[in-house]
């Protein structure tokens, strides 16, 4: 007799553990043919705000963190992600509908972009600040520092790929991320999170969420203490302009939604968009 | 108060720059493609708030007139402007930095008559960094591609700007340098209550022979900037100004494809340690918070004095404010000039009069005010806390409010307690402090030592609700080109 599988219960990500919706409520999730994959949980605007808050308390540790360290950590979210290569292809196959091959090419190229930005870390300050020849006798410099925490609507379309292609520049500079993963494929971001815990992401520097964006969204691009937000995965013109709206009470740093082919080179776009310019002027004297 | 029989440590002789070297004209109308032409709308009055003489009229940009201007900043960018190569832009930049050096004092002039500043400042600060700017972003036009944003970045068609009434010209060139050194085209709408010097700008780009439709000022009220930045064939929008005007612009570009920065106010903390030198750290502070009236954004309005120098720090300071001298604004020895209007006369009497009501202490710089025009002597309130509105709002006047702490953690937290980011101050000698700090601070300008210091190569910008986006240095292009 065949033996009977041991089905994984799929549950939020915030501040480093695995809790249900406080709302104690779930939706179910079917693969591209409707068939059952799972009951993930539905967030609620109670959740998104603990994400908030868990995101709050990491960053000023992530940020203070050296750029070699979160270097390292992003890498080793690549290494372990290595690992479970099979288990992410399965997991984006039946999310995408994809073919085996296909499939095992975007988790590739998610590992990859993971490595890519990885490697970005400790070169931003080099690359997007520098001394500024003012002219007078000051010693001038502009340094780039995270913007604080990045609200995230996730891709629709790329559950894996396009997820990974949003939080990684976000954080790679020491923003810390609430996330919410694609409403209809959300399973890869949740197995994406087992990762994340098990691969010295301090906890609370990512924290993913499950559910509706029309419920979810809202309460992030409100939220006072959300400084940033990028809307990736809006794709409805009028809720994104509506989140747009919201946005403004705290002058947040809003990344539009638009046309993106998450296989392209990314260039540094969307690291520049999660980042604050700091100019220091000091006389130069005796 | 009769302080008259007093008698002044110092008395100079008038010493007023004359008004002969500005040509003004009755009334003015709208820049539109290279031509000055009547409006539609009504008309506003500018007046020199220094005697409350009306300087002239100038016309009120109507929807209509605003669609005009939206055409030929259109027509301009796409038959000319975005055809011609960096290098030949940047020629006209050149061309408009050098007029404006050339006719300097006339442009200093007929700014400390139309915003109240005193000559010294408009001469030695405003004009010569709008020169600056111009010469600066001038040598950028035809080498975008090493500005980090690729290898072919483009410009984004037509920029709707604007720009406040604290530094009209200045203001003028932080916006119109950068965006024509992309390639893009503007209206720019300058302030209500100081339209004159941009109007003047518009004359020497008629010197500069620039294309016409290249550079388009409307001037008009809020309603004229509601519509500017409202209309359909604007492709970018830039806006200095109030937060919560900045607020208002986000809301209204939503939803479009129309790219958006934001330079907004500011409550800057400037903070004294106790091993600061105390003249050098009076003199930062005094130009921290009485340049220009205090009608600076990033004005260090928040004194912060470690509680151990605090009374002898402050009692130095009140000395130094009872010399600065108040007054005409083109007399060369004016410290201080008029306050822009009347109604930043009256939001700052009334923010002053709260400071009273919540129980801090005022004190104010014994000097006579002129019976005519806008005046605010310089204000200090010692005993401020933190949840005071003058610890907590904007005044953008010149009002100081002062509140103490014990250790450098302390100042940090009072310090970032606040909506706004733009700028901070530390004074302190020993550098690992300063570095510290400096890395603490949530804000977009950092200095250290000294205070109100700008440069075009330098940018300029803010954290948190004091905006997006930069002005200045390679990072300022951001704004006007094709990338996020």
């Amino acid at each position: 007799m065949a033996r009977i599988e041991v089905r994984k219960t799929y549950k939020l990500y915030v501040g480093g553990a695995f809790p249900r919706s406080e709302s104690g409520r779930s939706y179910e999730v079917a693969d591209t043919k409707g068939r059952f994959l799972a009951n993930a949980a539905l967030a609620s605007r109670k959740d998104a705000r603990d994400a908030v808050v868990a995101a709050r308390k990491a960053q000023p540790g992530w940020a203070g963190a050296t750029a070699y360290n979160r270097g390292q950590v992003l890498y080793r979210v690549a290494e372990v992600m290595e690992g479970r290569r099979a288990q992410f292809a399965e997991d984006v196959q039946r999310a995408e509908g994809l073919t085996t091959r296909r499939a095992e090419g975007a988790v590739d190229a998610a590992i990859d972009r993971w490595v890519w930005y990885a490697g970005w870390s400790d070169k931003l300050a080099q690359v997007l600040g520098g001394t500024n020849p003012v002219a007078g006798p000051y010693f001038n410099f502009s340094i780039p520092e995270p913007t604080g925490v990045v609200a995230a609507i996730a891709p629709q379309d790329s559950s894996l790929l396009g997820l990974v292609s949003v939080l990684a520049p976000a954080v790679v500079s020491g923003n810390t991320c609430v996330l919410l993963a694609a409403e209809e494929r959300p399973l890869p971001a949740i197995t994406l999170s087992e990762v994340l815990a098990t691969s010295d992401v301090p906890g609370g520097v990512v924290n993913i969420l499950t559910g509706r964006v029309a419920e979810v969204a809202p309460w992030l691009a409100s939220h006072m203490d959300v400084n940033a937000l990028d809307l990736a995965g809006v794709d409805d013109t009028a809720l994104r302009r509506e989140l747009e709206i919201a946005a403004a009470d705290n002058v947040k740093r809003v990344r539009r939604a638009g046309h993106v082919d998450w296989s392209a080179d990314p260039g540094l776009e969307r690291v520049r968009c999660f980042l604050e310019t700091k100019t220091v002027w000091h006389p130069i004297g005796v | 108060m009769a302080r008259a029989s007093k008698p002044k440590p110092f008395e100079y002789a008038p010493a007023p720059e004359s008004r002969a070297v500005v040509d003004l004209a009755s009334s003015y109308g709208l820049f539109i493609d290279g031509e000055f032409v009547d409006g539609t709308g009504g008309a506003l009055k500018s007046v020199n708030p220094a005697t409350e003489e009306v300087l002239a009229e100038v016309a009120e940009a109507s929807e209509a007139d605003i669609d005009l201007a939206v055409k030929a900043a259109r027509r301009a960018y796409t038959r000319v402007w975005s055809k011609m190569s960096g290098a030949e832009r940047a020629k006209y930049l050149f061309r408009i930095a050098r007029i404006v050096q050339e006719r300097s004092r006339e442009l200093a002039v007929l700014e400390s008559l139309d915003n109240g500043k005193p000559i010294k400042e408009s001469r030695d600060v405003d004009v010569p960094l709008v020169a600056a700017h111009f010469f600066y972003y001038a040598g950028w036009a035809d080498k975008l591609e090493h500005a980090g944003f690729g290898p072919d970045p483009r410009p984004l068609g037509v920029a709707a700007q604007v720009i406040p009434w604290n530094f009209p010209l200045l203001m003028l060139a932080w916006k119109i340098a950068p965006a024509l050194a992309a390639g893009n085209t503007v209206v720019l709408k300058p302030a209500e209550t100081t339209p004159l010097t941009a109007l003047l700008f518009a004359e020497i780009c008629q010197q500069a022979e620039l294309p016409p439709g290249v550079v388009n000022i409307v001037t008009g009220a809020g309603p004229t900037g509601a519509a500017l930045v409202a209309h359909p064939g604007v492709d970018k929008v830039a806006f200095t100004g109030s937060t919560e005007v900045g607020k208002a612009i986000s809301r209204a570009v939503a939803g479009t494809d129309k790219r958006l920065t934001l330079e907004l106010g500011g409550k800057a903390a400037n903070i004294v340690f106790d091993d600061a030198p105390v003249d050098q750290t009076v003199e930062g502070i005094v130009a921290g918070i009485f340049f220009n009236q205090g009608h600076v954004c990033c004005a260090g309005s928040r004194l912060l004095v470690q509680e151990s120098v605090a009374e002898e720090l402050v009692s130095r300071l009140k000395r130094r404010l009872g010399t600065l001298r108040l007054g005409d604004p083109l007399d060369k020895n004016t410290d201080i000039g008029a306050i822009n209007s009347l109604e930043q006369l009256e939001r700052i009497r009334h923010l002053a009069g709260v400071g009273d009501d919540e129980g801090a202490e005022r004190w104010t710089a014994d000097c006579d005010l002129p019976a005519k025009g806008y005046w605010f002597a310089p204000t200090v309130f010692t005993g401020v806390s933190q949840a005071h509105r003058i610890a907590r709002e904007e005044i953008f006047g010149p009002v100081l409010s002062v509140l103490t702490f014990r250790t450098p953690s302390e100042a940090i937290e009072k310090a970032n307690n606040t909506a706004y980011g733009l700028s901070a101050g530390i004074w302190t000698e020993k550098g690992s402090r300063i570095l510290r700090m400096a890395g603490a601070m949530r804000a977009g300008v950092v200095w250290a030592n000294t205070f109100n210091r700008f440069d075009p190569t330098s940018p300029f910008g803010g954290y948190k609700e004091s905006g997006y986006g930069r002005e200045g240095g390679r990072h300022g292009l951001a704004a006007y080109l094709d990338v996020h």
